[in-house]
């Protein structure tokens, strides 16, 4: 049987990469929100410019459920390296639409679904002469053709072209016809729409479909960045560029000069040392990398751990070392970022679920480094920072001002003639500090590592450095209460089941606790935003006996991080881990949970992420 | 090294500046390093150029990276905030500083261990992005910190003091900084005061990246027989290509150089360079002349010092940024954040 459903499908695009579909398959996503319905886009792409296989899902969800779900009810398939691959892999009673100009052998194409071919590259090479085009436009033929098959309403993509190109009128006809031609192809060979469709919904309300990069780059224009230094890196260099295209728009003073610095450097060590170096002077500074920057900036992550230095750094966290996984997404380098670098060092993580989070957690990085005085992560990953989100609009409160710490004035100085640099006055573990030319004669003091007591003099004495080691653990106390608590989810019932997880894992573990629920389990669910972490996540663990840590990576970190900081067991937690570089789905954590809660708790071999 | 910290009185006649300060105001602590250490000259010359200029002490930063020579800032301008940093990454820290407060006066002090190997990448890097700062390279192609292993500007031929023969080819930094793009390039030596000291208030005058490479014998480690960077070698192989003297408009000072022919240079903020060629073949605002003089003294094992190269006309970092004429750490949310109206708009366009 054809699957039947209105709003609740979840289509998926096999193309080949550099070959222009990724604009014509955005047209088709921001269609269906046009038409009110709400949506999940994602690209799974290669870590190549052109050439390899590239596929982009959309799921539509009038419930509003915007976590990967797993499988593709509809497979538009235009690469045929992966044909064979895409179409095993389609939902039985799925839709395979496929450019028939090559007839297939009916081999190739399964019974138990609905095969919709039609002859797109006939279609173009007759309606187009030049060859460029007709590969152009074949991406928006389909697309046109969609709308015919799925009932969206053709008006909303022609809008939605002219928006594209605005102020270019010939691409804007171009596109319009482009569209019309593949509707009316559509609508002349098939039965139009599908079991599968959409329907004009009130379901979006005031929400935006935005990348987590750009989210967390505008966070940081909001937060007084205004030195960025970075290395080109997948999947971060987004944000860095998006940040730079926000502050040439916002950014620029009455004589044309730039309100900001942003320097790509040599390397990632460069990168982390011109925001260290930026930080000390008194500027808001940050860089973005993965995996692979984060190794390389160790060392300069303990020298501001230990020199007290504000310094914020986005973590877009990816698949392992070298080419391959870097265009997948994981959350495999928590511990890598929690205890960064050599010696006793921890630091603060942030960790926001998506856009609007990002947004907010990126702006609230740079008050809590100059608060803290110390290197604050923003741990976003792939999915959040390259794929677009339907997320809540971003907010600003325009009464809002920075914190910009303890930072002695030239009159506080004038005040204080006893300051020392690493002296705990207000008993907060926080020092004061001051800034290069801030006062002739007060307040200079030298910056090192280790090696030096309150008052930054240099001594190689154990005491001094045990003193300076416990004001540092006892400031690191005092950040655990200024982070953001982590968000319960709590059941429709009682339970003694509890779900720690994090991240990008909001969305479909929301849904799957909806699923465990529709069958009689009920788990309630915590969603840690940051570490150190917060009271409320030792109650949680007390107040539950069956515990699920959920993360997105091989060796459950977050369990890992909160054994350490918070002293708790957790040899018979239960990890359900997903780590093959997709982003973790309702369906999987649905089914992993259901499994093991129909097992006695016990260690068990682990099933193989899908 | 000296055990006993001098005493903060000095004697009522003492030479004061334009500010009003005397040397002993451009003091730093007490240095730890051995006695009769190059780098303790580097720093006396140093703190007398920052006095003779009147350069005010709380606006100067001085940074630096890893080893003795990286020790040094501690012993200098204790009025100025100092960061010892990284090994070899002192070049991206400075930068990081000049972003965040383009007014004040950045010092980068390094080694040959921490320029030349380590940090190599990002000596280049500093050098051709034009920070604006003077760079000193003490250099005793020796590793003294962690007792003598050969640096990357050692001599090829040259002996340790364990008797171990260099083996690779040298880096010449002053060629290598002329050919990366930095706009003041020097070469001196510890114990030459009356060169060094002209050639460092010269550097602070430069706008843009000013690189001075000061051979600095290691005393303790590479002072022996068959070193290239001992005192004795270096007096026997030093060819001064040029000496100069350095006029400010409030102070000009005596010329006491011998005979050659006078040049004078005016820096970006008036202050006059005068130059005297030792050598009449070498021309200091020719960048190819100067690379083909120093591939001529490598032939001959011959150390050209005084300044190499000049470009009056260079762009520092900011100019090329089109930064704000503002430091950037003193602006605040009127310049920086768009408001909320402005994210209502941008809310707007992703709907």
């Amino acid at each position: 049987m054809p699957i039947e459903a209105v709003n609740d499908f979840v289509i998926r695009f096999a193309n080949v990469n550099g070959s222009g579909s990724a604009s014509a398959n955005l047209l088709f996503a921001r269609s269906i929100l046009r038409m009110g319905v709400p949506i999940a886009p994602r690209n799974i792409f290669p870590s190549n410019i052109q050439g390899l296989p590239t596929w982009y899902e959309v799921r539509v969800s009038e419930e509003g459920w915007l976590g990967a779900r797993g499988g593709a009810d509809i497979l538009v398939a235009m690469n045929a390296q992966t044909f064979a691959q895409d179409v095993a892999a389609l939902e039985p009673g799925g839709y395979l639409f496929y450019d028939s100009t090559r007839p297939l052998p009916p081999s190739a194409i399964r019974d138990d679904i609905v095969a919709l071919g039609m002859p797109l590259t006939e279609i173009c090479a007759s309606q187009y002469s030049e060859p460029r085009l007709r590969q152009l436009y074949r991406n928006i033929v389909y697309v046109g053709a969609l709308a015919a098959l799925l009932d969206i309403d053709l008006g909303v993509m022609e809008t939605l072209a002219a928006e594209r190109f605005k102020g270019q009128d010939k691409l804007i006809e171009a596109n319009q016809r482009a569209l019309r031609i593949g509707y009316d192809e559509a609508a002349s060979r098939f039965a139009c729409p599908l079991g599968v469709r959409v329907r004009r919904s009130e379901a979006v309300g005031d929400r935006i479909l935005v990348e987590g990069n750009f989210a967390a780059a505008l966070g940081a224009v909001y937060g007084g960045a205004t030195v960025c230094a970075w290395y080109p890196i997948t999947p971060s260099t987004s944000l860095a560029e998006a940040f730079e295209r926000q502050c040439a728009r916002y950014r620029i003073d009455a004589t044309g000069k730039k309100n900001y610095a942003i320097l790509q450097a040599e390397d990632e060590i460069a990168a982390i040392g011109m925001a260290v170096g930026a930080g000390w002077n008194g500027a808001r500074a940050f860089t973005a990398t993965s995996g692979p920057g984060i190794s390389l900036m160790q060392e300069f992550f303990g020298l501001a751990y230990f020199a007290e230095i504000p310094v914020v750094v986005f973590d877009v966290q990816r698949g392992g070392p070298s080419t391959g996984m870097p265009t997948r997404t994981q959350q495999s380098d928590l511990l890598s970022c929690a205890f960064a670098s050599h010696g006793d060092t921890k630091h603060v993580l942030l960790i926001p679920d998506g856009p609007a989070e990002a947004f907010d957690f990126a702006a609230e990085a740079f008050d809590l480094a100059e608060r803290l005085q110390t290197v604050v992560f923003v741990m976003l990953d792939l999915d959040i920072g390259m794929n677009s989100h339907l997320s809540a609009p971003f907010k600003w409160d325009d009464a809002r001002t920075y914190d910009r710490g303890k930072v002695l004035s030239f009159e506080e100085l004038e005040k204080a003639p006893n300051f020392g640099r690493y002296d705990d006055v207000d008993g907060d573990g926080i020092p004061y500090r001051t800034l290069p030319g801030g006062h002739p004669t007060r307040g200079a003091y030298f910056t090192r590592g280790t090696s030096r007591d309150r008052f930054a003099r240099y001594t190689e004495e154990g005491l001094p450095y045990i003193d300076n080691m416990e004001r540092l653990e006892h400031k690191f106390e005092t950040a655990r209460g200024l982070l953001p608590r982590p968000l319960l989810k709590r059941a429709a019932k009682p339970t003694r089941i509890g779900v720690l997880h994090y991240g990008s894992t909001e969305a479909p573990m929301d849904e799957a606790q909806q699923m465990l629920e529709r069958q009689g389990t009920y788990v309630d669910a915590l969603r840690i935003r940051a570490f150190p972490l917060a009271q409320e996540v030792a109650e949680f663990i007390d107040g539950h006996d069956r515990i699920f840590v959920v993360e997105q990576n091989r060796d459950a970190q977050m369990r890992t991080l909160i054994s350490t900081d918070l002293g708790v067991a957790t040899d018979r937690w239960t990890p359900i881990l997903h780590y093959n570089g997709m982003p973790t789905s309702a369906r999987y954590i649905y089914r992993e949970i259901a499994a093991r809660l129909r097992k006695p708790a016990a260690r068990q071999p682990l099933e193989a992420a899908e | 090294m000296t055990f006993v910290a001098k005493p903060k009185f000095h004697h009522p006649s003492i030479a004061v500046n334009a500010l009003g300060f005397t040397h002993r105001d451009y003091e730093g602590a007490m240095s730890t390093l051995c006695a009769g250490c190059g780098h303790d000259s580097i720093t006396a010359a140093i703190l007398h150029a920052c006095f003779e200029l009147a350069l005010p002490p709380h606006r100067i930063a001085k940074l630096s990276g890893i080893g003795c020579s990286s020790k040094t800032p501690t012993y200098m301008l204790g009025q100025s905030h100092g960061f010892n940093s990284v090994h070899g990454r002192m070049p991206s820290v400075l930068t990081g500083a000049n972003l965040a407060n383009r007014d004040l006066i950045y010092l980068g002090i390094s080694g040959d261990g921490d320029t030349a190997s380590i940090g190599f990448g990002q000596f280049a890097h500093v050098m051709r992005r034009g920070v604006n700062m003077v760079y000193i390279v003490e250099n005793n192609g020796v590793y003294g910190l962690t007792k003598g292993q050969f640096s990357a500007t050692a001599d090829r031929g040259s002996k340790s003091k364990k008797g171990v023969g260099a083996r690779d080819e040298p880096i010449d930094l002053v060629a290598v900084a002329i050919q990366l793009g930095a706009t003041f390039v020097a070469r001196s030596f510890s114990g030459d005061k009356a060169q060094l000291v002209p050639l460092i208030k010269a550097a602070f005058q430069h706008r843009g990246a000013a690189f001075i490479d000061v051979i600095s014998p290691c005393v303790t480690f590479n002072n022996h027989e068959g070193s290239t960077k001992s005192y004795d070698y270096v007096r026997e192989h030093n060819i001064a290509m040029s000496a100069l003297d350095f006029i400010t408009g409030q102070e000009p000072i005596e010329i006491d150089y011998a005979e050659g022919a006078a040049h004078s240079v005016t820096m970006h903020d008036g202050a006059t360079i005068l130059l005297r060629k030792l050598d009449a073949s070498h021309d200091f605002s020719d960048r190819a002349a100067a690379l083909t003089m120093l591939e001529r003294c490598r032939g001959t094992g011959e150390i050209a010092t005084g300044l190499l190269y000049l470009d009056r006309e260079a762009e520092e970092l900011h100019d090329a940024m089109n930064t704000t004429l503002r430091p950037l750490n003193e602006l605040t949310e009127a310049e920086l954040c768009p408001g909320s109206k402005a994210l209502e708009a941008i809310n707007a366009s992703l709907r």
